[in-house]
């Protein structure tokens, strides 16, 4: 009787995989062979439990060596990282893309969310098993894969490789997905008026030179003329607005870490881009990737944090691939590390790797998984500005956001103001799929509406429009004169969200629509807290009978019971997830669409 | 700086109109309970940080979008609290309807059946509870078709790996508070933390070895905190199987361990003169309500010999 994983012993191909992240262990008590002082030094401490942070970055290495993590490779980077291992596991097993007690597994993920089932994602799915037969290929349903722009998605994982994306994918492509690169999509509109993406599709995403052709890094240099003070005040000046869903003014924030007490601070750019329907940060981080990394700088020395993170969702192979090459290239040019661009300013920026959880995009559940624990979010307060990541002031922004301030900061705060509306400024992307002509990223200054949105992308008759993806809610053709502002669609009752602008012509049955966000709900909470955990199960149900004619008692009581479980998600889930998990189905309820229960 | 020199400072702050006052530091819970009104609690424990994770101590607060749990929060000078809301209410009861209708909850502390009648709770309102099949290993972002005829339920057989515990998940709430009692909180062991994801959560070891196989140290002290008799000592949970557990024929003597010389508090509970259990009282300066292996379950010894 004695702990059974220290039976289990990595490969040779684990171990150099981790190794090559980790680098050699140290001593007989981190993993390596036991000897020379091994029995008469002590190690741990501090120094041992300060790793953990290397878990996701460990796993990533074993999953992609050889498709899987094994007991052995558990053990080791148990070891490694001096984590439990049973925490491990429960990390291991809390992110879907990671494959945990086998090995060598082909994976291809197949997205059947509510954008690819309008391009014949589920024929896809039908297919797929006699398709791929049984050569060692397996096949996954997956959440949106942020590809939404060219539908029905996939994306590949094979050992040794890695990941690839494809789309649009049939039943004879999805077997030869290649790891040649996908452009990070059309930009439809002519770039030379355009601000946040005017370099997409234009300037060379691997190339500084390209960048700095483009007036890359003229912005750091002004905010260093400006100092951090400055920056913040220009910010506040311009009153630029998150655009991750909140909405928070992002001079508050800016200034809330700056003047949070402590020489240690953290800045993060949150591309953990999962809502169903959303692809803006993508096609940002793939298509501009100097940009984010010019913000970020910008943002650590205002901010004063020294180090910075870039979370990239996991599905976002490519878009991890420049940010990272991005990185060197700005450090070897002298513009991330010691004394950037000659400012006195030390700041260090690396990418970390989502790996299958939506609710990582929740700010402390991001924190949480670079933390290399579970992506359970934190109770708030405290709030980030104070305690955030390592417990520590942090600063976190979603991609677009910081796209737009270095676009405030380019052009000045004043300046910035005066585009959009008094209380929207500035430039906003839009996601628009589904049932238009020319699904894509569109940037329209707030203010426009809905309807001149459509038009630019090219929709037919409408049956309804959900407005920031499964977290989001529905307006119907009515709602086409609403402006696109924050405070207009809070107005009417709904959101603008992560930006996502998710299409539906007039003849969509909606039962299959709601119950396919009722099982994304269910599927990506985290667990932890009661009303979200057990109220998206019972959510499904309901919804499930209702749609299906079989109700529990009337149905008026199944109404009654979808709405106590919206109430309660609503009111008492510790986070925006479950807070939102019954908006879009209630709303589709409340608008009378076709399919949805009556 | 001495205790002396400290400012003792008081946080003045409302429950439901009546003004309460108390130490900084103290959480709305404690102003609740200074206020009079008793709110249920299952993740936080007497001896615990609570993890916020249950949701059925959830309280208005003015000025706050969503509820907030009244456990971790902590007080702030001038917040007003409202516990009798129809909203908090509805939270409440909402969030005991949904434990109960996914865990069975006839083996919890006392308080929980007369929190669930207080607050009207009816958890069978979902439907009968699904039909008993086996826990899949995780897969997140993964699940099969649901059965709609009936409520789906954390049901997994009773792990009975020793002599000693047993570890009976379908009455498992996921409080977190065995996980943080073998981890950072107590135990310092980590032989278990929560696998899986969503509803498909579970307290596991790595790999869902068994308990012997894992790192734990039988202390215990996953039983001690356990709220719903998900955790038990193994002579509890036979008797119970048999329907031989009575616990208002028990007696409590309170003694001090024999083993070592830190002196531990222990309970022995008795019934028919035989120990059935043995515990720690929570409010014990050293203790508090943990133990050691020997402690808890070593005390066979005791009355060997007399009725064989």
């Amino acid at each position: 009787m004695d702990i059974r994983n220290l039976l289990y012993r990595p490969t040779e191909a684990e171990k150099s995989a981790v190794d090559e992240v980790l680098g050699p262990p140290d001593s007989g008590w981190d993993g390596g062979s036991f000897g020379g002082l091994d029995g008469r030094v002590a190690y741990g401490g501090h120094a041992a439990r300060e790793k953990r942070h290397m878990l996701l970055p460990a796993l990533h290495a074993v999953q992609d060596a050889v498709g899987g993590v094994s007991r052995g490779a558990l053990g080791y980077i148990s070891d490694r990282l001096t984590v439990p291992p049973a925490e491990a596991y429960g990390v291991a097993t809390f992110y879907a893309l990671y494959g945990v007690d086998e090995t060598g597994i082909t994976t291809i993920h197949v997205c059947d969310d509510i954008i690819c089932t309008q391009y014949g994602a589920e024929a896809l799915c039908d297919s797929l098993d006699d398709a791929l037969g049984s050569n060692g290929v397996r096949w996954e349903r997956s959440p949106c894969l942020g590809q939404c722009d060219r539908a029905p998605a996939a994306m590949l994982h094979q050992p040794g490789k890695g990941y690839a994306n494809a789309a649009p994918v049939d039943t004879r492509s999805v077997r030869a997905i290649g790891f040649d690169e996908l452009d990070p999509g059309v930009v439809h509109q002519d770039r030379s008026e355009l601000a946040l993406l005017r370099r997409v599709g234009d300037v060379d995403p691997e190339s500084l030179e390209s960048y700095r052709a483009s007036g890359g890094y003229e912005t750091l240099s002004r905010a260093v003329d400006l100092g951090p003070m400055g920056v913040i005040e220009e910010l506040e000046r311009s009153n630029l607005r998150g655009r991750g869903g909140a909405a928070f003014p992002i001079g508050v924030k800016w200034r809330g870490v700056a003047e949070a007490p402590g020489p240690i601070k953290y800045v993060i750019a949150n591309g953990d881009e999962s809502e169903p329907g959303t692809f803006k940060d993508r096609l940002l981080m793939e298509g501009d990737p100097f940009a984010v990394v010019e913000a970020m700088t910008i943002y650590g020395f205002a901010t004063g944090a020294t180090h910075g993170y870039v979370y990239v969702r996991g599905e976002y192979p490519t878009a991890e691939r420049r940010l990272t090459r991005a990185i060197s290239q700005a450090r070897e040019a002298g513009l991330l590390g010691a004394d950037v661009a000659g400012s006195g300013f030390d700041f260090k920026l690396e990418v970390r790797r989502g790996a299958g959880a939506y609710i990582c995009g929740e700010e402390t559940a991001l924190f949480a998984s670079i933390e290399g624990h579970r992506g359970e979010p934190r109770q708030k307060p405290p709030f980030p500005t104070q305690h955030g990541l390592f417990g520590k002031p942090t600063g976190i922004n979603n991609i677009e956001t910081l796209l737009a301030a270095l676009y405030a900061l380019q052009i000045g705060g004043v300046p910035f103001s005066a585009l959009g509306t008094e209380q929207s400024s500035g430039p906003k992307l839009f996601c628009v799929s589904g049932a238009v002509d020319r699904p894509g990223v569109y940037e329209v200054p707030f203010g426009a509406t809905l309807g001149e949105l459509l038009e630019l992308s090219g929709a037919g008759k409408i049956g309804a429009v959900l407005l920031g993806g499964a977290a989001g809610s529905f307006v119907g053709p009515e709602a086409m004169s609403m402006p696109l502002t924050f405070e207009a669609t809070r107005a009417a009752g709904a959101t603008l969200g992560s930006g996502a602008v998710i299409v539906f012509d007039d003849d969509t049955d909606f039962g299959p629509v709601l119950a396919r966000i009722a099982r994304f709900f269910r599927d990506e909470s985290c667990g932890q807290c009661v009303p979200c955990r057990i109220g998206t199960v019972r959510q499904e149900e309901a919804l499930g009978r209702l749609s299906g004619g079989r109700p529990l008692g009337s149905r008026q009581e199944e109404r009654k019971r979808l709405d106590d479980l919206a109430r309660v998600m609503t009111d008492a889930s510790i986070c925006g997830l479950g807070q939102t998990a019954a908006s879009a189905i209630q709303s589709a309820i409340r608008l009378g669409l076709p399919g949805a229960p009556q | 700086m001495t205790t002396t020199d400290r400012q003792r400072v008081t946080i003045s702050a409302s429950v439901d109109g009546k003004t309460v006052e108390l130490p900084e530091g103290s959480s709305v819970l404690d102003a609740c309970r200074s206020a009079g009104v008793g709110l249920p609690t299952l993740c936080y424990g007497p001896t615990m940080t609570p993890a916020s994770a249950c949701r059925v101590c959830v309280v208005e607060l003015e000025g706050s979008r969503a509820l907030i749990p009244s456990c971790s929060r902590e007080l702030e000078e001038g917040m007003e609290i409202r516990t009798g809301t129809d909203r908090a209410e509805h939270s409440r009861r909402l969030v005991l309807e949904l434990l109960g209708s996914a865990s069975e909850l006839d083996r919890s502390e006392e308080q929980l059946a007369g929190w669930m009648t207080m607050a009207g709770a009816r958890s069978e309102r979902f439907g009968p509870p699904a039909v008993e099949a086996p826990r899949q290993p995780p897969s997140p972002g993964h699940h099969g078709s649901p059965e709609l005829a009936a409520a789906a339920t954390v049901y997994e057989p009773a792990k009975v790996e020793d002599e000693l515990y047993v570890r009976d998940y379908s009455r498992c709430i996921l409080c977190y508070r065995c996980v943080d009692a073998c981890g950072v909180e107590h135990q310092n062991t980590f032989a278990i933390a929560v696998a899986g994801r969503g509803f498909d959560s579970r307290i596991s070891t790595e790999f869902d070895f068994a308990l012997p196989d894992s790192a734990c140290v039988y202390c215990g002290n996953c039983i001690a905190v356990c709220p719903t008799g998900a955790l038990v000592g193994k002579i509890e949970y036979d008797m119970r199987e048999q329907g031989a557990w009575d616990e208002s024929s028990q007696e409590i003597t309170r003694t001090v361990c024999s083993y070592c010389g830190v002196g531990c508090n222990l309970d022995l509970h008795t019934q028919d003169n035989r120990i059935v259990k043995v515990t720690s009282p929570h409010d014990h300066d050293v203790t508090l309500g943990n133990l050691c292996i020997k402690g808890r379950f070593g005390w066979s010894y005791v009355g060997s010999g007399v009725d064989g």
